[in-house]
């Protein structure tokens, strides 16, 4: 069977079986469409909060991230995961026990106040719009590629397959959906990562394949890999650091409370049964997390490996010399994954020197000893640019697979776009159907009518999305540093601090959120524009680029939060205290004894 | 009463204290701050910080999440606070 008929008989498959789940779990009351009925057991919501976690962007560009920025690229590794333990012990079964369906709904009970439920719900759809954008984008990607439509084709065909199931399923549809499309991505994962690390080190398992000596040498894959990029003038991969190591501190940091705060992986813990399922179900999560992101550095690693070893073969297997005329391959014989790849426009080949071969080094290289090298050797600059994302795509290209792994791949992005977006429109949807308009609107809407509206929402914000994601608004790629930062700096400060402090107020937590908020839209914006409206960057009002300790606007969420907690106990101390009941309700949030089913009354 | 929820919130501090102090050494400690030192150590193929990075602070992260799932649940009965 030729490639594109077993592409479009997988993901043809995976998507019948999500439709045929979505009927089996349709929803029936607002319970129901917003938490699932309250009834998920926690080993399945844990992997339904891995499929909803694990993106188009963990998926597909995480890996080829890591590949171009080695050791460096541990702090997405950390991040994504530290952010389970912080939400599993210090927030996750406290908002169960709180039993209500949103987050904003928590804050506006907890600082009696309908504007910080408001500034909650601002915030909530700030930060889930902006990263539904690139969810949409890398569906479009993937359907573009994999089964020949244009892009535009395949946001609609997407926007299609999430309103058949999240509208009618609402947060029950989605959650099963979730567990199929978990089983999807990660065997799409796991599968040519094991026959690549098999082809290179003889082990099986990715995760010790990373530390085992390649086949027929007697060196570590890792050391050969340092050897050969640094012959190639990159840094060494185990110890090239993401800047500084205080920015790689404070990015690590800024991912890890962003995770914790982000609104729709938090909604996850309102489907669990009980507090101590709340708990239990974030490490089942973790696991499942961890399966993808243990196997991604493995992944990273050996594709640049293959990748150099396409290029110069003789390089990494022989020792020859790097410089040498004829080490590098010719570029008419290429091998047909190149040629595929080319049409794309994500790899792209420019022949600098007209020799006819490829060659492929970082010609931004500092060091004078091997800028000499490159210059004897006649090179005029690197002449191969890889696109990050590809490094996953085509990795079972790479590694020579058979045509069934690459149909596979190509189910496993599109299940890992399609069920983000989907617990991102949940969120959106029950923010605006829950929080505004019952909780600010129209708070004696009935049942029925709440779960319409909930529907409505949802297909309004699908609308939305698709437009988007057709229309990038030319920050797409600012996005999710957006989206991370104002979960950092607003929501996690002022829920934890609502939970573990009896005594903060509504202006102090107002005036947190708000003021961590502002500073990190600032620096935000100051280095991407205003709302990322291009030419609008004030960068050198204050004082050049990366001007606060060498950070990197990604990494400036946790300077936020910083903001947010220090302003909230300064204008706590000076305004009066929380009421009575209040102080009660946070003592009542913190014991999990009489925990029930989640509900909606306000 | 009182003194029962007060008692049962320090130990619940207590415990908190405790993994997030490991949580902190193993990414930001050896994962980060010093990595460079633990890279001098050989796991197999792997230079130490850089497992911690790349492998090590996953598999104790999820270590801690199900301990302290555990060690919360008898907390819970100590203090006679659980669920039903």
């Amino acid at each position: 069977m030729d490639l594109q008929t077993t592409i479009y008989l997988f993901v043809g498959a995976s998507f019948a079986l999500y439709i045929g789940i979505a009927i089996w779990a349709r929803a029936g009351s607002t319970s129901e469409f917003y938490a699932a009925g309250g009834s998920v057991p926690p080993v399945m919501n844990g992997m339904a909060t891995a499929a909803d976690w694990m993106s188009a962007a963990s998926f597909i560009s995480m890996a080829g991230l890591i590949s171009n920025m080695g050791y460096g690229g541990g702090l997405f590794l950390m991040g994504w995961t530290g952010g389970y333990v912080l939400l599993a012990m210090l927030l996750a079964p406290y908002l169960r026990k709180f039993g209500k369906f949103t987050v904003p709904q928590f804050i506006g009970d907890r600082f009696y106040s309908k504007s910080a439920s408001t500034v909650a719900v601002l915030c909530l759809l700030t930060a889930s719009l902006t990263y539904i954008i690139g969810q949409m984008t890398g569906v479009g990607v993937a359907f573009s590629r994999f089964l020949g439509v244009t892009s535009e084709m395949g946001i609609y065909i997407g926007m299609a397959i999430v309103f058949a199931y999240a509208v009618f399923g609402g947060m029950k549809g989605i959650t099963y959906t979730q567990v199929a499309q978990y089983c999807v991505l990660i065997a799409a994962y796991i599968v040519p990562a094991i026959f690549i690390s098999l082809q290179l080190t003889g082990n099986p398992i990715p995760q010790l394949g990373l530390g085992s000596t390649m086949s027929g040498t007697d060196i570590s894959l890792l050391a050969k890999l340092d050897q050969v990029v640094v012959d190639l003038g990159f840094g060494k991969y185990t110890t090239t650091t993401a800047g500084s190591t205080l920015n790689m501190f404070v990015y690590t940091m800024s991912l890890m409370i962003g995770t914790a705060g982000l609104p729709h992986v938090i909604m996850r813990f309102f489907t669990v049964p009980t507090v101590a399922a709340a708990r239990s179900s974030a490490g089942w999560a973790l696991v499942f997390i961890a399966l993808l992101y243990t196997t991604a550095p493995a992944v990273a690693a050996m594709a640049k490996m293959n990748l150099i070893r396409t290029i110069t073969p003789g390089v990494v297997m022989q020792n020859t010399d790097p410089y040498a005329a004829d080490s590098q391959i010719k570029y008419d014989e290429r091998p047909d994954w190149m040629k595929r790849w080319e049409k794309t426009g994500l790899l792209k080949f420019a022949d600098k020197n007209g020799d006819g071969r490829i060659q492929y080094y970082n010609d931004k290289s500092k060091n004078e000893a091997f800028k000499a090298k490159a210059e004897a050797a006649g090179w005029k600059g690197s002449e191969l640019t890889v696109n990050a994302d590809i490094i996953v795509l085509a990795n079972p290209e790479i590694a020579l697979l058979p045509n069934w792994v690459i149909a596979l791949v190509a189910a496993g992005g599109l299940a890992a776009a399609l069920s983000t977006a989907a617990g991102l429109l949940m969120a959106i949807s029950s923010a605006v159907s829950h929080d505004l308009v019952k909780g600010i609107f129209s708070p004696n809407i009935s049942e029925k009518n709440e779960l319409l509206t909930g529907k409505i929402s949802m297909a309004v914000a699908i609308v939305v999305a698709g437009y988007l994601g057709l229309n990038p608004p030319g920050f797409a790629a600012g996005t999710v540093a957006l989206a991370f930062g104002i979960a950092a700096s607003s929501l996690f400060p002022a829920i934890m601090m609502g939970i573990f402090s009896k005594k903060m107020n509504k202006e102090g937590a107002m005036a947190g959120m708000l003021s961590g908020l502002f500073i990190t839209l600032f620096y935000v914006f100051a280095h991407k524009g205003l709302f990322f409206i291009k030419g609008t960057d004030f960068v050198d009002m204050i004082g050049g680029p990366n001007s606060f300790f060498g950070i990197t606007p990604e990494a400036f969420g946790a300077i936020g939060a910083l903001v947010n907690f220090i302003v909230a106990f300064a204008v706590d101390k000076v305004t009066k205290e929380p009421p009575e009941h209040i102080q009660h309700m946070v003592e009542a949030v913190r014991i999990p004894r009489g925990s029930k089913a989640v509900d909606g009354a306000h | 009463m009182e003194d029962n929820s007060k008692a049962y919130w320090s130990a619940t501090l207590g415990l908190l204290g405790k993994i997030l102090a490991i949580w902190f050494l193993v990414s930001f400690g050896a994962g980060i701050l010093f990595a460079d030192a633990l890279n001098g150590i050989k796991l197999g193929g792997y230079p130490l910080g850089f497992w911690f990075a790349h492998q090590g602070s996953m598999y104790i992260f999820i270590a801690l999440i199900f301990y302290y799932g555990k060690a919360m649940g008898k907390i819970d009965r100590q203090f006679d606070v659980h669920e039903d």
